[in-house]
């Protein structure tokens, strides 16, 4: 039984080039910064960078993973701070803050060395 | 109201976009690959016989991917009534060139199955600034998108982007530290503590009556009442009790940003101080002392790693 206040396991995604190139491709995401490095170097980042849609995605994954195959995801709200480079290690960390009466809110932070790339929340239903 | 505004409010009186149908409808090939790259492996999206058995009672696609089925993809463009599009040219015109998204709000009211065709539209909710931020000077925009299947609405998002005009980089490449530190408050109680980083020693407050250890010093013993204090020399030795990362607000002196640690010493006591020269922090860090002499008054101490 899901508790307010439960802690989600601590997840690590190694964002290699191939991972942020092949989810930003998977999302249709054809943006040069995603997948051109000498591009994205030269218009300011550092490296290629997680594309937007690719964070939303792994926070739905992250909570699913957590909560069972027949969680049902209704919201995902995200925040976006730091870039998520290649060779980044994005951290999430997540936690259930409340009970509404269709489910729960999942609050989710997931950390890059610069910061948080992203900060949100999900609302979920689950089976009683 | 000026130019700016005036763009905006016109764009947002004519409410939401056409609706425009997404190139392929939902299909498990792309779910495929979508979940191939995020590595999810729920089986409600790839396997039919686990999804028929699941709630959903068949296939389904990832709600995240809501707007993947309707990305313009590698050589398509934003129609010309497209209201982000027409916005971020109105900004683009006024010099507020470059562009970060800042929030998605996703709402999924069910989940598609493939062969679903989804159409979307979009509409100009906000227009806000101009505003000072930490990129520069720009304008927050945001826009609600609803996705639907027939008259169906299946699923919406309220997206914002700040769309900026760059600050001017050289003058900021490099934080400036070279500000004069902040000096502690050196009293009766204290003294012998700056008196001691100066000599290269690390003084621990000893009670001159039951001998117990103390830090941070004060005037009297709250073991016994004394107020005779005495000192012990630590070994400087210890271990990570607990640690935080300093970022924000900037600190004279220091370049953000910098760990402070609270260090167990091995005589007991607990000890805060900068922690330097660490790859990664973690409780439980074996530390010693290295003191920095800053003037002829003052050395202050600090932690790196040890062996």
């Amino acid at each position: 039984m899901i508790q307010v206040g439960d802690s989600l396991p601590e997840w690590h995604v190694e964002a290699t080039p191939t991972f942020v190139i092949s989810t930003a491709l998977a999302t249709r995401d054809f943006q040069d910064v995603h997948h051109d490095r000498d591009l994205a170097v030269s218009r300011g980042s550092k490296d290629i960078f997680v594309n937007i849609l690719t964070t939303t995605g792994l926070v739905q994954r992250y909570v699913t993973d957590w909560a069972g195959h027949d969680a049902l995801v209704r919201e995902v709200n995200i925040r976006l701070g730091a870039p998520c480079y290649a060779y980044d290690t994005l951290k999430f960390f997540g936690q259930v803050v409340s009970r509404e009466e269709a489910g729960l809110v999942i609050e989710v932070v997931g950390r890059v060395p610069q910061g948080d790339h992203v900060v949100g929340t999900v609302k979920i239903e689950v089976a009683a | 109201m000026n130019e700016i505004e005036k763009e905006a409010a016109r764009i947002a009186e004519q409410g939401e976009s056409p609706r425009r149908l997404a190139r392929d409808p939902v299909n498990l090939p792309m779910i495929r690959n979508w979940v191939e790259a995020i590595g999810d492996t729920n089986p409600v999206y790839t396997d039919p016989e686990a999804a028929a058995k699941s709630v959903h009672e068949g296939l389904v696609a990832p709600p995240a991917m809501a707007q993947v089925w309707t990305m313009y993809g590698l050589n398509g463009q934003r129609g010309g009534d497209d209201p982000l599009g027409a916005m971020m040219t109105v900004l683009d015109d006024a010099g507020f060139t470059s562009v970060v998204a800042t929030n998605s709000d996703q709402t999924y009211h069910r989940y598609l199955r493939p062969d679903e065709h989804v159409a979307v539209t979009t509409r100009l909710e906000d227009v806000t600034g101009p505003k000072r931020t930490a990129l520069g000077e720009g304008w927050f925009v945001t826009t609600t998108s609803t996705w639907y299947v027939g008259d169906e609405v299946v699923a919406e998002m309220r997206f914002r982007v700040l769309k900026f005009r760059p600050a001017a980089k050289p003058a900021e490449a490099k934080p400036v530290v070279s500000t004069p530190v902040i000096k502690p408050a050196i009293n009766r109680d204290t003294e012998y503590f700056w008196e001691g980083t100066r000599a290269g020693e690390l003084r621990i407050q000893r009670c001159g009556g039951c001998g117990l250890l103390r830090h941070p010093p004060g005037p009297m013993c709250p073991e016994c009442g004394a107020t005779k204090p005495k000192y012990l020399v630590s070994e400087g030795r210890g271990e990570v009790y607990s640690y935080v990362v300093h970022h924000h607000p900037r600190v004279p002196g220091k370049e953000v940003p910098f760990v402070v640690a609270l260090v167990e010493l091995e005589e007991g006591v607990r000890m805060l101080g900068e922690l330097t020269g660490a790859a990664e922090v973690r409780v439980g860090l074996p530390v010693e002392v290295v003191f920095t002499k800053v003037d002829d008054e003052l050395t202050m101490p600090s932690w790196r790693p040890r062996a």
